[in-house]
């Protein structure tokens, strides 16, 4: 009696060890740098930068996320197609977007009035900006992510957020004008945002 | 196996899938061409091509000749723009020019002189047969030729020698399946010897030694003139026939086209050329024999005015950069209301907003119809009854109602799985459709978000990789900044004794 219990004692005990090893061995041996899940919904995030969502970058909005730390739907320039995809991996219900999506700004310098102190330069996080000390300095429109951080630090308050010019070649057919067509986008965007 | 046998000897043509009958309505077709008058103002956009625009190499106030290179191209898919007659540059704004989007682009205006005399620093080239195909390759970009059939793809980068995909048979497009459209037809008719002619400078330039006219068979006079060329000419070496099809919608579609010609289908993602065939327009090649054997530069082109508002139809030689309202005028409609224009034929043309708009090089023709005739079908869509008669005519072999449901509703991935990409636009599809779904017009939708989608995540990409740059050389900096401070104290800062020494 007492030995047929020490078999099976030893057959699961020496296999629990076993699978112990072999897994303490995977874990190892397939490590993965960094979180797959973090860095999924990086890429799905627009990369401004700009730090509306309350983290100071995309990438630590992302970790947040993917963490449980953060809710989806804080990333205002990704607008609710980040919201939905960001939602989508994380398998949870969409969320409104906090704040409604805007028309895509650039920033403009009033070079006339700049005084060269090379602070915006500073506060970019995309390096959209160029210039030089005591030189006028100027965004890069094509890089301009439209982020606004470097209004703040400019002492002369020579920057403009400008509407991002509307380019022929970006231009896109809108849906069909037919009742069937528009009710449905309208359902759609109900549903979202219920 | 039968078919199959007649094709390989060569009886008949290997017909494409799908396809629909349109009533063709060639209301023009026996009206010669005509010279369309100089306007008093001639505007002319800085892109008329497919391609990257062209900046301009002229300022407000410069007098131009006619042929002179205005504006030059900008990266590799792009020609130049040249002054469409002599003149004064008196303006350079933007200008709508022929685009659903009703937005415009920079444009030079000229107004001409009336003298309409020709920059000549472009030799002719007679001798093309014993010219470097290079040479000629460069004539026909700076000549500033594009596709004139409607897509307007710059001509000389399909006109190219390639060692992995030779060219054995050039195609020349006399289909013309478009309603309404005239203006290759009276092209063949009337300017035959040029066509063929520059059909050989095209089998020079690709190296083919296999012709093929192909033409639909309601256009009878076309055929006999074409055919009457190529007997009368001399083309020792060369194998050019005419070859007659039965006229179907979209027969002229360049995929379409070839599956019919050689009975191989172009992949999707390919080119004719990895079939080894090249397809030209009849007026991209009647371009082609003005811009080497004349040295003329692409200033103009024919294009059918049809349509039952237009009282004095017909098919026009018109220069690229004139209003469409002043060729209207021209045959004699000059109010608008109630009418549709539309800029090039009624399956795939676009509908303009107003007539104040140049004519560029994809200007096929021009159509004015009264809405009794245009039919608002599309306005009232009902639901998809899943007759399958959008799957039947599809060319292409696509589901376009299920495709549709998927753009409607924004499903990009799974409409792209339905292979979104390979759709043509032929409008076949909404034609036949008896729900009066605007098929084609969900599909333009899909494609436009989709590359939205695409364009938002490059930048996103270019972002990240900048700011992650920006971070690296920051954090160097810092560490180079560490780096020295520390060799700096080291060397410099007080020994311990010292220190302690003054401490005490």
């Amino acid at each position: 009696m007492l030995e047929s219990l020490m078999y099976a004692i030893l057959a699961l005990g020496g296999f629990a060890l076993f699978s112990g090893l072999v897994l303490a061995i995977s874990s190892k041996v397939f490590h993965i740098e960094g979180d797959p899940l973090s860095d999924k919904i990086d890429a799905l995030l627009p990369q401004t930068q700009c730090g509306q969502c309350g983290f100071p970058g995309c990438r630590p909005y992302a970790d947040a996320v993917a963490s449980n730390a953060a809710d989806v739907n804080h990333c205002v320039p990704g607008g609710e197609r980040t919201m939905l995809a960001i939602a989508d991996v994380m398998g949870v219900e969409p969320k409104a977007v906090d704040e409604e999506e805007a028309t895509p700004m650039v920033a403009f310098i009033r070079e006339d009035e700049c005084i060269g102190c090379t602070l915006c330069i500073k506060a970019c996080p995309v390096d959209a900006i160029i210039g030089a000390p005591k030189q006028y300095h100027t965004v890069i429109a094509d890089h301009c992510t439209g982020c606004v951080l470097c209004l703040e630090p400019c002492p002369v308050d020579c920057i403009d957020m400008i509407a991002k010019p509307e380019l022929l070649e970006h231009w896109s057919w809108p849906l069909p004008d037919t009742q069937r067509a528009q009710t449905g986008l309208e359902r759609r965007e109900s549903h979202h945002h219920d | 196996m039968i078919k199959h046998f007649f094709k390989k000897l060569g009886f008949s043509s290997a017909p494409f899938a799908g396809g629909i009958q349109p009533d063709m309505q060639k209301w023009t077709e026996s009206s010669a061409i005509e010279i369309c008058p100089l306007p008093p103002l001639l505007i002319v956009p800085m892109k008329q091509h497919i391609g990257q625009a062209c900046s301009p190499l002229v300022k407000v106030g410069d007098a131009v000749l006619r042929g002179q290179k205005i504006a030059k191209a900008e990266g590799y898919v792009s020609v130049p723009v040249h002054a469409p007659t002599s003149g004064k540059v008196i303006k350079i704004e933007e200008h709508a020019i022929p685009h659903p989007s009703g937005m415009g682009l920079p444009s030079i205006f000229i107004e001409p002189d009336g003298l309409d005399e020709r920059d000549t620093s472009l030799q002719p080239i007679t001798d093309w047969q014993n010219m470097d195909v290079g040479a000629l390759r460069e004539r026909v970009r700076v000549c500033g030729i594009a596709g004139l059939g409607g897509a307007a793809f710059p001509t000389f980068i399909k006109l190219v020698q390639d060692q992995r995909n030779p060219i054995k048979t050039v195609i020349l497009n006399g289909i013309e399946c478009e309603p309404f459209l005239t203006n290759d037809h009276r092209l063949m008719v009337e300017h035959s010897q040029k066509i063929l002619h520059g059909m050989q400078i095209i089998m020079h330039m690709v190296g083919a030694k296999q012709g093929i006219i192909a033409i639909e068979d309601n256009k009878a006079d076309a055929i006999q003139s074409m055919q009457h060329a190529v007997d009368d000419a001399n083309i020792e070496g060369l194998d050019i026939q005419v070859r007659v099809l039965p006229t179907r919608y979209p027969q002229g579609s360049e995929k379409q086209l070839i599956e019919v010609i050689i009975g191989k289908q172009v992949p999707a993602g390919k080119l004719p050329m990895h079939v080894g065939v090249i397809c030209q327009n009849i007026g991209t090649t009647q371009a082609i024999y003005e811009a080497v054997v004349l040295g003329y530069p692409l200033t103009e082109r024919v294009m059918t005015v049809s349509g039952d508002a237009v009282p004095n139809k017909g098919n026009l030689l018109v220069r690229l950069g004139t209003s469409m309202r002043f060729i209207y005028a021209q045959r004699g409609l000059e109010n608008f209301e109630g009418l549709q224009i539309l800029h090039g034929g009624p399956m795939m043309g676009e509908r303009l907003r107003h007539p104040d708009i140049p004519v560029i090089k994809s200007s096929t023709g021009l159509l004015a119809l009264s809405q009794d005739f245009f039919k608002q079908a599309h306005a009232v869509e009902e639901p998809c009854i899943r007759c399958g008669h959008c799957s039947e005519a599809c060319p292409i072999g696509l589901t376009p109602n299920l495709l549709a449901d998927h753009c409607r509703n924004e499903q990009l991935e799974k409409a792209a799985d339905y292979h979104l990409f390979d759709c043509i636009e032929c409008g076949a599809c909404s034609y036949v459709c008896p729900s009066h779904i605007p098929l084609v017009h969900y599909f333009r939708f899909g494609k436009g978000q989709a590359a939205q989608v695409r364009r938002e995540q490059n930048f996103a990409e270019a972002s990240r990789q900048r700011s992650e740059s920006r971070d690296t050389r920051i954090q160097r900096e810092k560490d180079e900044k560490a780096a020295k401070r520390k060799k700096v104290r080291a060397t410099h800062a007080p020994t311990p004794t010292e220190a302690e020494q003054g401490k005490e």
